[in-house]
């Protein structure tokens, strides 16, 4: 079919589809609504409760909506110091697992090897591999190696966790810039990392921002693996300390603990909308799903 | 001539060394680890800890005999089932199905409030839906705003808690794969049955699912093992109580190992779910294998 064809066919189909979707539209409008409510409502507790002093369990408008909540957790020891560690792991381990991504995926993308559709597919079976399952034989292997709270570490445990699905990403985003570049680079005797740095990774920041997004997100999210990991309060990140803070205030200070949550997830939801903004959430998802 | 040509291709794969190091290490070690400790009497503290003494396949025996765990993984089926397989997955595809048909910015706030559930950290959505299901929570607000009486959700139905939390928490998942799944579908095929006098329902069951069947596959394989896996919505929620009715597998390994300090029979039920896992992530390597030939 040539491409004249297909515009006809397409404004044909346009022609087709607008009476049929005005009689759809209305129920499909009604029941998805519907459905964003019930998401909505459990997060409603958590803005309300935030700006309410006398907040409890039930979803209520506050009587005197006031930031008191907000500024009770805003102290160095209750909430900055842990958010400081989120991002040193968080950051660290994005990074870690960017660069090593690179770095392996550049001879996967660009050489062709006997040894890649093998470590592809193994590494793949490992992004299915259950890590709350692996928590207690990596404490295990923690103790005998002396590794335990320490936060380089665990930053390092959390990029291999993460580094399958950040190999498969990069992999397929590098696998669109093109070779016909870097020969021009070769031409000019730089050696294939020199090409890397300076020809393929500039074309390909925004792929990398992604990966790096993802891994950060999940990692600033991650409650179990620090949990696990990470034993002196002075190292534990936000997701440690609000459990333990739930445990020892959560039945008094409803408020001070939805005011928490909230600054402890605004960075992570900031982050997500910058993905789903520039490189498209639903893209990024599928280059990662369908490998 | 030929030697060094093969010697230069093997240079070309070292940069993969730094990645391949830390997979060893943190990934495949704690797996051969595991295995090997679940056949020891491995302990948390005291003498067993540092000596820990070869029991065979004791702890594997015990897995059996112990009342806990084939409870626990009875209930990991039904946890995974009803809020990974049946929940997230229909209500996914529900979803993305009634966003090809609604406005645009219905969509669009709807997709958001789905969206946000899964985004935030785990640890937030898990207080969220544990002041939802909370005695005085919003849940039993409602049922009384609409003249039924609660119940006191995480104490009598822990379970229904906790499936109805996951769902909550992991449906944008299959949404996202459901609507990029339902975009490439081409509109002329559905349309040409339309013509014929194809009702709704026949076009979605002739049509468009054998269309999508291999995201059908992927999402149905993906969402199986994220859910094995959680821990942190059910530990928050309800601990595994009341009396181990939530515990699923990955409470019980984590209370064996770490609350009664027994590490041989904590790491023998995590060796069962990481052959779990291994099995799907190789039925889910050879499925795409397949889609790609």
């Amino acid at each position: 079919m040539t491409t004249a064809e297909q515009a006809v066919r397409r404004t044909a189909n346009r022609r087709l589809t607008p009476p049929e979707r005005r009689r759809s539209s209305a129920p499909a409008d009604a029941a998805l609504l519907l459905i964003g409510a019930c998401f909505l409502l459990p997060l409603l507790w958590l803005v309300f409760a935030s700006l309410d002093t006398n907040a409890g369990y039930q979803t209520q408008l506050p009587a005197n909506p006031s930031l008191t909540n907000f500024a009770a957790v805003l102290t160095p020891e209750l909430l900055l110091r842990p958010l400081w560690n989120s991002l040193l792991l968080s950051g660290g381990t994005a990074t870690v697992t960017v660069a090593a991504a690179v770095l392996a995926a550049y001879p996967l993308s660009r050489f062709q090897s006997r040894f890649n559709k093998p470590f592809l597919y193994s590494i793949l079976c490992g992004t299915c591999l259950p890590i709350t399952a692996i928590m207690v034989p990596v404490y295990g292997l923690f103790v005998q190696l002396r590794l335990l709270d320490s936060v380089p570490s665990t930053a390092l445990f959390m990029a291999a966790t993460a580094l399958p699905m950040a190999i498969w990403m990069t992999k397929n985003f590098m696998d669109t810039v093109p070779v016909s570049l870097e020969e021009a680079a070769w031409m000019d005797g730089a050696s294939g990392l020199t090409a890397l740095r300076t020809v393929v990774l500039p074309l390909m920041r925004q792929g990398l921002g992604v990966v790096f997004i993802f891994v950060f997100i999940q990692t600033w999210g991650n409650f179990f693996v620090p949990f696990i990991l990470l034993l002196s309060p002075s190292k534990q990140p936000a997701s440690v300390s609000i459990f333990s803070f739930f445990g020892q205030h959560g039945a008094i200070a409803y408020g001070q603990l939805a005011a928490f949550s909230i600054l402890y997830s605004v960075p992570v939801l900031v982050l997500y909308v910058l993905v789903a903004r520039g490189a498209g959430g639903s893209f990024a998802l599928s280059g990662a799903v369908k490998g | 001539m030929s030697a060094r040509k093969s010697i230069r291709q093997q240079l070309r794969l070292l940069p993969v060394v730094p990645s391949v190091l830390l997979l060893l290490l943190f990934l495949a070690a704690p797996v051969l680890w595991s295995f090997h400790a679940s056949f020891t009497n491995a302990a948390l503290t005291g003498r067993n800890a540092r000596n820990p003494a070869w029991t065979g396949v004791d702890n594997y025996a015990r897995l059996l005999t112990d009342s806990a765990f084939p409870a626990s993984a009875v209930l990991t089926i039904v946890f995974v089932v009803a809020s990974a397989i049946v929940g997230q997955n229909l209500l996914g595809l529900l979803i993305a199905g009634l966003m090809t048909r609604a406005r645009k910015p219905v969509s669009a706030v709807v997709g958001t409030a789905v969206v946000a559930a899964w985004v935030l950290p785990e640890i937030v959505a898990a207080f969220a839906a544990y002041a939802y299901f909370s005695k005085d929570g919003t849940l039993n607000q409602l049922l009384a705003g609409a003249g039924w009486a609660g119940a006191d959700w995480l104490y009598a139905f822990p379970m229904v808690a906790v499936v109805l939390a996951n769902i909550w928490r992991g449906t944008a998942f299959s949404m996202l794969v459901y609507r990029a799944a339902l975009a490439d579908v081409p509109q002329d095929i559905s349309e040409a049955a339309l013509m014929d006098g194809a009702s709704n329902r026949q076009r979605l069951v002739f049509i468009t699912l054998p269309l999508i069947r291999s995201s059908i596959a992927t999402n149905l394989m993906l969402v199986t093992l994220q859910t094995l896996a959680v821990f942190t919505l059910i530990w928050v929620m309800t601990a595994g109580g009341p009396s181990n009715a939530s515990t699923t597998l990955p409470v019980l390994a984590y209370q064996e190992a770490f609350k009664f300090g027994d590490i041989g029979y904590g790491t023998a039920i995590a060796s069962v779910l990481i052959v779990l896992g291994l099995v799907f992530g190789i039925a889910y390597v050879r499925l795409l294998k397949g889609a790609n030939r």
